[in-house]
């Protein structure tokens, strides 16, 4: 069972080494010391586009322009957090983005988690059959132009529905959830079941409160697909005040780029390179505040995903 | 990932899974008093229960099922069967399974598109790419990270490499922008070293590596997961028993830590064989501009402008099509041939 001790023992798992006491030959310490190396140098590639977008946020145009911004601002500037974060409709956007987050995640757990504790029971007739119907849908889908036909006729079109219901159940953490709730006490079930509760009963009082840890994570992959997502909203949104932020960027990125092929005006094209920088840095930023406290949610979440059915 | 028949972490705590076939023969040893007939015949029995009388019994359970299959019904299978435009003329407003039928119409259309050959070609050697280069690297990021010996260090290293995963697609488009622009820091290092600046963005023979350079950079870390937990789980008997038959520690990674891991690398290959065709689509809409359409333009990017640019459906849904039918068939034939000469499958 996924308690919040379970996921720490497992994280921890993750992060042990299998290291062999015994006497390190000569070549095998000159290679640990080619490895660490090699790892720090891996970190640092990692780290760099994410320093370098912190670099441009604060740096005044003329030093980016000039090339000159790498890993430390350049001519110190915050005059452009104040223009974006003044800008309305970037407010509108990132409302919008919670709005479609919050709705979407709701829905998708909903049906996610229904869907998974009536196809973890063994008993069940036509369990297999139910599990095949949402497996194959991993290998073959409509595809993109049926599905855009579809949302349209069925009149989604500028509603939060069109970003939440097609992407409603993802299967991955469909199966995560079943595999949970198969590993969930059959006891504690069945002696709720001798208590009267009903089926609506023991999911809702029994099995759900003692959940916390895999709800925890399955809404943490939803919100953060959902709200790293633009391309629903892209297809779909035809206002502007309806767009997410991402989809904001992505303007914002295009406009920018298009801005470059032309080789048009210096000045245009240094306004922009800082404001993109603000504006994505202003877009990741709850993710990457969040993320160092609930990584280990997700690392548990695919392991449990990945266990033999 | 998580279908029939593989383990790819065995020893994680959540797996010790109860057999099915145990459990059915509890249940239905419970539904019924106990028999001469013995166990032969309250098997047949329990799989011979009747809907009317599962219904009976479990349909608070079957009507927990209700919502979502009526979202699989509309939203995955109606999109699957609409994929009969293909071969019926499509009218915008009209029936979404289209007027009527032109037969063949629009696969011959794309089989004489020589735009179609282009983008085809293109998504192959994106794919093709992809899988050899990709599909290594997270095994060796593994290996690395398991011969760590401080936890810090090695934690340190796993957090930093996750976190690009985390990252909205729109973001790492942004970011490509940004280091490969005329002034960004490839160039920078370009000029430094005396070279031209080379407007990365603008030229077509650059795009294949800098596409794949940005998926290593979004991919690899979270792909080591699987890795380490199948690593942790390795018996260390066998690496005392390799160490007592003389093995170094190369031989060692090479005898036991591979063989050890095989299941995952076997199931995570099949799975990326499967999506082989389905090349980065959102990535390469966001980085990709005409000049760069001879390398980057894809199967999905052109019926993407084919279809929603210029509103011609059927032929669109025919090339989407085709290529999740080839999606499909590579995931079988992948699944098959693994069942067959490793032993080991999705199902």
């Amino acid at each position: 069972m996924v308690t919040a001790e379970n996921v720490t023992r497992l994280d921890e798992r993750l992060s042990q080494s299998t290291v062999r006491a015994v006497k390190d030959t000569r070549a095998y310490t000159a290679f640990r010391i080619v490895n660490g190396t090699l790892l720090v140098i891996i970190a640092l590639v990692t780290l760099y586009p994410f320093v370098n977008l912190v670099a441009q946020a604060f740096s005044s145009e003329s030093y980016i322009n000039a090339g000159q911004v790498n890993l430390w601002p350049k001519g110190f500037n915050v005059t452009t957090f104040q223009l974006v974060m003044g800008d309305a409709m970037f407010w509108r956007n990132y409302q919008n983005t919670v709005y479609y987050t919050v709705v979407a995640t709701l829905v998708a757990m909903v049906l996610t988690t229904t869907f998974a504790y009536a196809i973890s029971k063994y008993h069940l007739k036509g369990r297999k059959v139910f599990i095949g119907i949402a497996v194959f849908t991993m290998f073959f889908n409509g595809g993109l132009i049926p599905n855009y036909v579809l949302v349209n006729e069925l009149g989604l079109r500028n509603s939060v529905w069109a970003i939440a219901l097609p992407n409603a159940i993802s299967v991955f953490n469909l199966l995560v959830m079943k595999s949970f709730f198969e590993n969930f006490s059959t006891e504690l079930e069945e002696a709720a079941e001798i208590d009267g509760l009903s089926t609506y009963g023991k999911l809702w009082r029994i099995v759900l409160p003692l959940s916390k840890a895999v709800i925890a994570t399955m809404i943490l992959f939803y919100a953060v697909s959902f709200w790293n997502s633009w391309f629903a909203a892209f297809l779909y949104m035809d206002h502007r005040d309806l767009y997410p932020v991402t989809v904001y960027l992505r303007n914002l990125i295009a406009g920018a780029t298009s801005v470059d092929g032309a080789a048009g005006s210096a000045e245009a094209t240094q306004i922009a390179a800082n404001v993109k920088a603000v504006t994505m840095l202003l877009t990741v930023l709850p993710i990457v505040c969040l993320y160092p406290f609930v990584q280990r949610y997700f690392v548990s979440g695919v392991m449990l995903g990945s266990v033999k059915q | 990932m998580s279908t029939d028949g593989v383990t790819v972490a065995g020893g994680a705590p959540q797996a010790a899974l109860r057999d099915p076939a145990a459990a059915a023969a509890a249940h239905s040893a419970v539904a019924g008093p106990p028999e001469p007939g013995g166990r032969a015949a309250r098997r047949r029995r329990a799989g011979h229960m009747t809907w009317r009388r599962a219904l009976r019994r479990d349909w608070q359970l079957y009507t927990l099922l209700v919502l979502p299959l009526v979202f699989f019904l509309i939203f995955r299978y109606l999109p699957m069967f609409g994929n009969v435009i293909a071969f019926r003329r499509f009218r915008p407003g009209g029936s979404i399974f289209g007027e009527e039928w032109v037969g063949l119409h629009y696969v011959r259309m794309f089989i004489n598109d020589p735009t179609f050959w282009n983008v085809f070609q293109n998504t192959l050697v994106l794919g093709v790419l992809s899988l050899v280069i990709i599909f290594p690297l997270p095994i060796v990021l593994a290996l690395m990270l398991n011969e760590l010996r401080s936890r810090r260090f090695k934690r340190l290293v796993q957090t930093i490499s996750y976190l690009p995963h985390f990252m909205s697609v729109v973001i790492v488009a942004g970011l490509v922008f940004q280091i490969t622009a005329m002034r960004g820091t490839i160039n920078q290092v370009v000029t430094a070293f005396g070279g031209e600046a080379v407007p990365f963005m603008q030229l077509a023979e650059w795009f294949r590596t800098i596409y794949v350079g940005s998926e290593i950079w979004q991919t690899v870390g979270w792909g080591t997961i699987l890795y380490l937990a199948a690593l942790s789980t390795v018996d260390p008997q066998l690496y005392e028993a390799a160490r007592i038959d003389g093995a170094n520690r190369w031989r060692q990674t090479w005898h036991v830590t591979l063989p050890g891991i095989r299941p995952t690398m076997v199931v995570l290959l099949i799975l990326n064989i499967g999506s082989f065709m389905a090349v980065g689509f959102e990535k390469i809409l966001l980085l990709y501009n005409p000049l760069l359409y001879p390398t980057a333009d894809v199967i999905a990017t052109y019926l993407y402008r084919v279809g929603i640019g210029s509103s011609q459906f059927s032929y669109a849904t025919a090339i989407g099509l085709f290529e999740a039918l080839i999606g499909l068939t590579l995931v079988l034939s992948a699944n098959a041939i693994s069942r067959r000469v490793v032993g080991a499958s999705l199902w």
